[in-house]
């Protein structure tokens, strides 16, 4: 007989934490995207990129942490790549987002199998070791749920923070809303529209890259091919539900990461489909922006921008 | 909660480009000057090979050898180009289906879903209407595809229409839906005995006819090319297509000229998924005789691409479909002879994609060049 605590306990919440984090930190980078002005739909590549650019460095220096910076780099660096595309060349934003998914998988399996001679993994590499907080841990219940995690875990609730005092308590941040709702005004009053764009859709991608990095260097220590699955895709859905706000993404992130914790721990206890729980993240976005659980509203109405 | 016929750029809540893009890019993309459009998407695809070489070559492949294997797999005897084919039919429908939905201003990246949910229907159809004749089995099983498909299309249709919920996202987010869905109806209700996650085999009389020996390829390219004709003489040479046109090239005009706007973001839409949908039967029925979860490698994906790379054209998007069939068929052919990691044509794919976003980007190569 299973009952509901055997799937609804300590260790799925601090599972429902771990989930969230990559996605959480994907979904941050998107909202500085779309803070500016540019969709970016191609978190799910950057992800996946810096995923295995964190490895790659692991593995040569054997230093996580040196991972972990080349990871965030790496997250800017393809995100650039976007900027460039649609800030400088007003590409369209939804297919350099497309090719930057495709090349994404395309140039970290083929690395992959270069660097390792393997198609469908590297080889295990030296991750970023978990760390308990000292008397937390020994809590009951809340020990479990918080004691023991990776240290970009409880980095998270900080960025989360930095984020939203960067957003709205600094000049910088008043620029990037500024130019995302209405780049015009914001030219007018001196700021460099551009500049901030490519600021924003750069810091983006450093967001969504420590999310990779985390899941190659904390999750599996290892990478492997396709190895996001979607997140990237999943943050956009909780950069919606959390209507582009930095807490508001936060506890979307973590609704969505308990909603993955679930199916897996559903999973391996056969008693209801993990897949119907993988819709709901989808499911209750598009419940959102038809305004059936409140109306998310876009911060930009994503035009291209051009200099008078 | 906002109830409006028609649209303008101030409801317009959620993503991507403005309606000024979307012309703009049509402007371009749309063939007015014919010679100049083909030329820019064979620089793009010619620099995104010429990117592809020097990763070959930084990698120590020759990029020669590899692109001359890739060549000679996908169209050197009668077999590559049997596989070439199979690859390029389901991004035929895929494109064609992305194609109609953008011509009426619509971004439609949902195909994948679309093809996936034509694809279940359709496995299930043929298993389970076991015991007709081949001439009413099959016809009813390719039914059943597009109309699941067409029902896919039609739920962001209506939240775009009732509830002014972008589509880009809203696709975006029923293919997620699609997938998992799909995945579980062949893990639990309709999974076959045994360890994979897969149908029962369609009986033969649901078996659309294979082509070549050994090679995949079926009687649905059939469907496909004569699919090409069809979107191609509904968008040139009906009312509908003129209407859906003038929807996507100019929203406000077109509802002064009396077009009614919602219905044409229904039909298109619908139409749109019935494709996908049309697609994903014809998938089933001639490559994979059965649905396995995890069967399409992104062809819903490709769609977007493939029809941009085809200059948003109906004929064009049939070429680049074949172009990204021989990537992929012969990819995996030069892998196995020559050991150039087969994902070169994953990477080649992306940075077609790339370069055909940005049409500003190839002409300034071009002005360069000149």
């Amino acid at each position: 007989m299973v009952t509901i605590t055997d799937f609804i306990n300590a260790g799925l919440l601090a599972a429902g934490i771990r989930m969230a984090t990559p996605i959480v930190y994907a979904a941050l980078g998107g909202m500085f995207s779309e803070r500016v002005g540019i969709v970016h739909i191609g978190l799910e590549g950057v992800m996946l990129t810096s995923s295995f650019a964190g490895v790659t460095a692991s593995y040569y220096t054997g230093n996580p942490w040196i991972g972990v910076l080349v990871a965030v780099l790496t997250g800017g660096l393809v995100s650039l790549i976007h900027a460039i595309l649609t800030i400088r060349y007003i590409g369209d934003q939804i297919v350099s987002g497309t090719g930057l998914n495709i090349l994404a998988l395309g140039f970290t399996s083929y690395m992959t199998q270069i660097i390792w001679g393997n198609r469908g993994a590297s080889d295990g590499v030296q991750g970023i070791a978990d760390i308990s907080i000292p008397i937390i841990k020994d809590i009951p219940f809340i020990g479990t749920v918080f004691g023991t995690h990776s240290p970009l875990v409880y980095l998270m609730p900080f960025v989360v923070y930095a984020c939203y005092y960067v957003l709205f308590k600094t000049p910088f941040g008043l620029r990037i809303r500024a130019v995302g709702e209405h780049p015009i005004a914001a030219e007018t009053a001196g700021v460099d529209v551009i500049k901030i764009k490519y600021t924003g859709v750069i810091l983006g991608g450093m967001l969504a890259g420590l999310g990779g990095a985390f899941l190659s260097l904390s999750h599996l220590n290892l990478f492997t091919r396709g190895m996001t699955g979607g997140r990237g895709f999943i943050a956009m859905a909780a950069m919606i539900f959390g209507k582009w706000m930095p807490f508001g993404v936060f506890a979307s992130g973590l609704l969505f990461g308990f909603a993955d914790a679930l199916q897996i721990r559903l999973q391996s206890l056969g008693i209801l489909p993990p897949q119907i729980i993988l819709t709901i993240p989808y499911l209750l976005t598009i419940a959102i922006l038809a305004g059936f659980v409140g109306k998310a509203k876009a911060p930009s109405d994503y035009k291209p921008y051009k200099k008078e | 909660m906002t109830h409006r016929s028609g649209r303008s750029d101030d409801t317009w809540l959620v993503v991507v480009m403005s309606e000024e893009t979307r012309t703009d890019l049509g402007r371009i993309t749309d063939p007015v000057d014919t010679t100049n459009e083909v030329v820019f998407q064979i620089i793009a695809i010619l620099m995104a090979f010429i990117v592809g070489a020097l990763v070959l070559l930084v990698t120590g492949y020759s990029p020669i050898e590899a692109y001359i294997g890739m060549m000679t797999g996908a169209f050197g005897n009668i077999f590559g180009i049997g596989q070439t084919l199979t690859h390029s039919t389901p991004i035929i429908f895929t494109s064609l289906a992305f194609l109609v939905s953008y011509k009426a201003g619509l971004f439609n990246i949902g195909g994948e879903g679309q093809f996936l949910m034509g694809a279940i229907a359709s496995a299930v159809t043929g298993i389970y209407l076991e015991g007709l004749p081949g001439i009413i089995h099959i016809p009813l099983t390719l039914l059943a595809g597009m109309f699941v498909g067409g029902f896919w299309g039609l739920i962001p249709a209506l939240l775009k229409s009732r509830f002014d919920a972008h589509e880009v996202i809203t696709t975006m987010m029923l293919s997620y839906v699609a997938q998992y869905f799909t995945s579980y109806l062949v893990n639990f209700p309709f999974k076959a005995p045994g360890w994979v996650s897969q149908t029962e085999k369609l009986p033969a009389s649901a078996e659309l006819a294979r082509l070549i020996p050994s090679s995949q390829l079926s009687s649905g390219i059939f469907i496909a090319i004569a699919l090409v004709g069809l979107v191609w003489f509904l968008l040139n040479k009906t009312i509908l297509g003129y209407e859906l046109r003038a929807i996507g090239l100019n929203p406000s005009a077109a509802e002064n000229a009396g077009i009614k706007i919602n219905r044409g973001v229904i039909v298109s839409l619908v139409l749109s998924g019935a494709i996908a949908g049309l697609g994903g039967a014809v998938e089933i029925m001639g490559t994979h005789k059965r649905f396995i979860d995890g069967f399409s490698p992104g062809y819903g994906w490709d769609g977007l691409a493939v029809a941009l790379v085809g200059g948003l054209d109906p004929v064009g998007s049939m070429f680049a479909s074949i172009l990204f069939g021989a990537l992929r068929s012969g990819g995996m052919i030069m892998a196995r002879a020559s050991g150039v990691p087969t994902d070169i044509n994953i990477l080649l794919q992306g940075l077609v994609i790339l370069f055909v976003a940005a049409p500003a980007l190839m002409r300034s190569v071009m002005r360069r060049k000149k």
